[in-house]
């Protein structure tokens, strides 16, 4: 069972970069993990870590700013690319439970959603002056994410509402998982699945 | 009643229920499955005590991890073949069709599904991969899940799905004669003009002469890439071309319901005045071969075209992007794409590694030789698209010029075996990604369709294949 998602609290690491695809969050080289953890010290990689292993000091989240940070701001089109769902898990094995960005790709947002993780579409403006804040902060710049509320604060001036699918939100609000949704219609699946076993136009299943 | 496009009329033959919360459930037809996104699924599984519903509606291959070399070997990577070994348990356990290492059928999942007739127009079909659009080229809705719904398909054969929106991209005009732009051309040009996100929310319905007269292989590269322009999936109507492509295909239907099925498929088109929730057209006459100079697909340009600069774009956000990009590419504004050195070239992936593919590069290869500062590799997509080649004689002309022949894989595509670039490798790939490391940390990767990828190797830089084939020897 996912862990719900109502309201959060967090500091903030900007990552002030478009199209950040999930190659980049989870490097191909960690997916042979049959697990769903041990992604966390991942994440990132060939951004955070210098060719000898050493954190970088010039990548966003290795700043003292990011220290803790449980919330990502990044640019638009956020975790395009491969369906992998380890960028998720990853994320969060990192802390992360938000993401703000301008857009997401489909995906990804779908694999949030699954995770807890919410994904917080808000205009490129408003993440823009986010980068700003966060770097006028000049130390950790903390923001809270309400997702009963549909909005987004900084507790001194910055506050804003996002658009969210109802059904995604309950769930992560519920902390369900959709398989258990599904199956409460099993009956109608069975009922559909025999007209369809039956019609022509399709391979004959083994 | 009302006219409805093709995603329509699939989508309405799959909706079993629609839920009053949002989402619709979706019945799937035919769910492929590979080693590196089912693990956790699987156990997904096992920890509920659920079974898998539809074992004859799902079919497994390896593809993502496995070594191209010489298969008699055992796997080096142990954590490679630990997945691989997993993925053979729960086939097992889970009584799943599996094309294994050892099978003559083993490929890329978007190569065999295709191959084996086991994709067929009127489908939903998913795969825990995000170019299972690929299989929209037989007019089919088939989308790339996360692991998480890869679960929820095994445990009710379902997915909740919201309804996307539908994008048509309409080619018109033809592609120029002779050879040179070919469908890799078409899908880069559109993504070059909608962007990375420029789908996103959509499924592309793709129209249009130029699309129509297109061969199979050619519509599973467009399709292929709706990905990379952030689509849920990509769609052609069938036609006579698709139901010549599947026929006598070993899961096609045969005898009197192959005639029940082509009958029904011929409904799968399009009503005349239907309508898109967004449009665009693009001229196919004005497509010239395209290449990627940058870290994104979006970042192509005609190869007769010059390096960007940071300054032609409009925001600030592009241009922090495309200096970015230069930086890693190691590119500088204003230089000529056509003669940029090139170290490697990666002939293969779900984009453009069958027969057609290599077809198309054995013709410009065949009595020349890779340049002496290259190493070029080919890796068909499937072992049986390997077996039509060597029977062609296609593996002795690129074996003879120098090229490395390889068992089928994703291979160098993903870089999860050994086949990668090292750091700061400039590549002239066929693939469908140039993104940061994708290739191997550091490695730079210029996206083109085979025969630019060919004539490049030959030429040990990028070229424009549409001249270089007549004044080279």
């Amino acid at each position: 069972m996912m862990q719900p998602f109502v309201q959060h609290t967090g500091i903030v690491a900007a990552l002030p970069r478009s199209n950040v695809d999930t190659d980049q969050i989870i490097p191909k080289q960690f997916l042979k993990r049959v697990e769903r953890t041990g992604f966390g010290p991942a994440l990132f990689h060939d951004w955070r870590y210098l060719s000898d292993g050493r954190p970088d000091p010039a990548f966003e989240l290795n700043d003292p700013s990011a220290r803790g940070a449980t919330i990502l701001v990044a640019g638009p089109n956020f975790g395009c690319g491969s369906s992998r769902e380890h960028a998720v898990w990853a994320l969060l094995e990192y802390g992360f439970r938000a993401i703000l960005a301008p857009s997401f790709a489909d995906i990804f947002s779908a694999n949030c959603c699954r995770n807890g993780v919410v994904p917080v579409p808000l205009h490129a403006e408003e993440i823009e002056q986010l980068f700003s804040r966060q770097r006028a902060a000049g130390g950790p710049y903390q923001l809270t994410v309400d997702l009963e509320a549909q909005c987004v604060s900084d507790g001194s001036g910055f506050h804003t509402s996002f658009p969210f699918d109802g059904f995604r939100r309950d769930m992560l609000l519920r902390g369900l998982d959709e398989i258990g949704r599904t199956l409460l219609e099993e009956n109608l699946i069975t009922t559909y699945e025999r007209g369809r076993d039956a019609g022509s136009g399709e391979r004959a299943w083994r | 009643m009302t006219a409805r496009t093709l995603f329509q009329k699939i989508w309405d033959a799959h909706v079993v229920h629609q839920l009053p919360e949002g989402p619709a459930l979706v019945y799937v037809d035919l769910h492929l499955v590979h080693e590196v996104t089912s693990p956790q699924a699987f156990a997904g599984l096992r920890r509920e005590g659920r079974r898998v519903r539809r074992p004859d509606r799902t079919v497994a291959t390896m593809d993502h991890n496995v070594p191209t070399g010489d298969r008699t070997l055992p796997i080096a990577d142990p954590l490679a073949a630990a997945q691989l070994e997993a993925l053979a348990v729960n086939a097992r356990d889970f009584e799943i069709e599996l094309f294994d290492l050892a099978s003559p059928r083993q490929g890329i999942v978007h190569v065999i599904g295709p191959e084996l007739g086991l994709t067929q127009p009127g489908m939903t079909i998913v795969c825990g991969d995000s170019h299972t659009s690929t299989h929209g080229a037989f007019g089919a809705l088939a989308v790339g899940i996360g692991t998480s719904d890869v679960e929820h398909v095994l445990a009710t054969q379902c997915l909740l799905w919201p309804s996307p929106r539908i994008m048509e991209a309409r080619f018109t005009g033809a592609r120029a004669s002779g050879g040179g732009v070919t469908a890799k051309d078409l899908i880069l040009a559109l993504i070059g003009k909608i962007g990375t996100a420029g789908a996103t929310g959509h499924v592309i319905e793709y129209t249009g002469d130029a699309i129509r007269a297109l061969s199979m292989e050619e519509r599973m590269t467009v399709c292929n890439m709706s990905i990379e322009a952030g689509a849920r999936a990509g769609m052609i109507a069938p036609d006579e071309v698709t139901f010549a492509y599947l026929a006598g295909r070993l899961r096609a239907p045969t005898g009197a319901a192959w005639e029940r099925a082509v009958a029904e498929w011929r409904q799968l088109a399009s009503d005349p005045g239907a309508t898109y929730d967004a449009r665009v057209t693009i001229d196919a006459s004005t497509v010239g071969p395209q290449v990627t100079w940058g870290t994104s697909p979006g970042m192509v340009a005609d190869v007769t075209a010059r390096v960007p600069s940071p300054g032609d774009f409009a925001t600030d956000g592009e241009r922090r992007a495309v200096a970015r990009a230069l930086e890693y590419m190691g590119l500088t504004p204003g230089t000529p794409l056509e003669g940029l050195p090139i170290d490697r070239v990666f002939l293969g992936s779900c984009t453009n590694a069958r027969i057609e593919d290599l077809r198309a590069a054995a013709r410009l290869v065949r009595g020349r030789h890779v340049a002496p500062t290259v190493r070029a590799m080919v890796v068909p997509g499937s072992q049986q698209v390997k077996s039509q080649a060597e029977a062609e004689g296609l593996d002795r002309v690129f074996q003879a010029a120098g090229f490395e022949w390889r068992n089928a894989g994703c291979s160098m595509c993903i870089g999860m075996n050994a086949d990668v670039l090292r750091n700061g490798e400039r590549c002239a790939s066929t693939s469908n990604r140039n993104f940061e490391g994708r290739q191997g940390r550091g490695g730079r990767t210029h996206l083109m369709s085979p025969a630019m990828a060919a004539a490049a190797a030959i030429a040990g830089r990028l070229v424009d294949v549409r001249a270089w084939e007549v004044t080279a020897p």
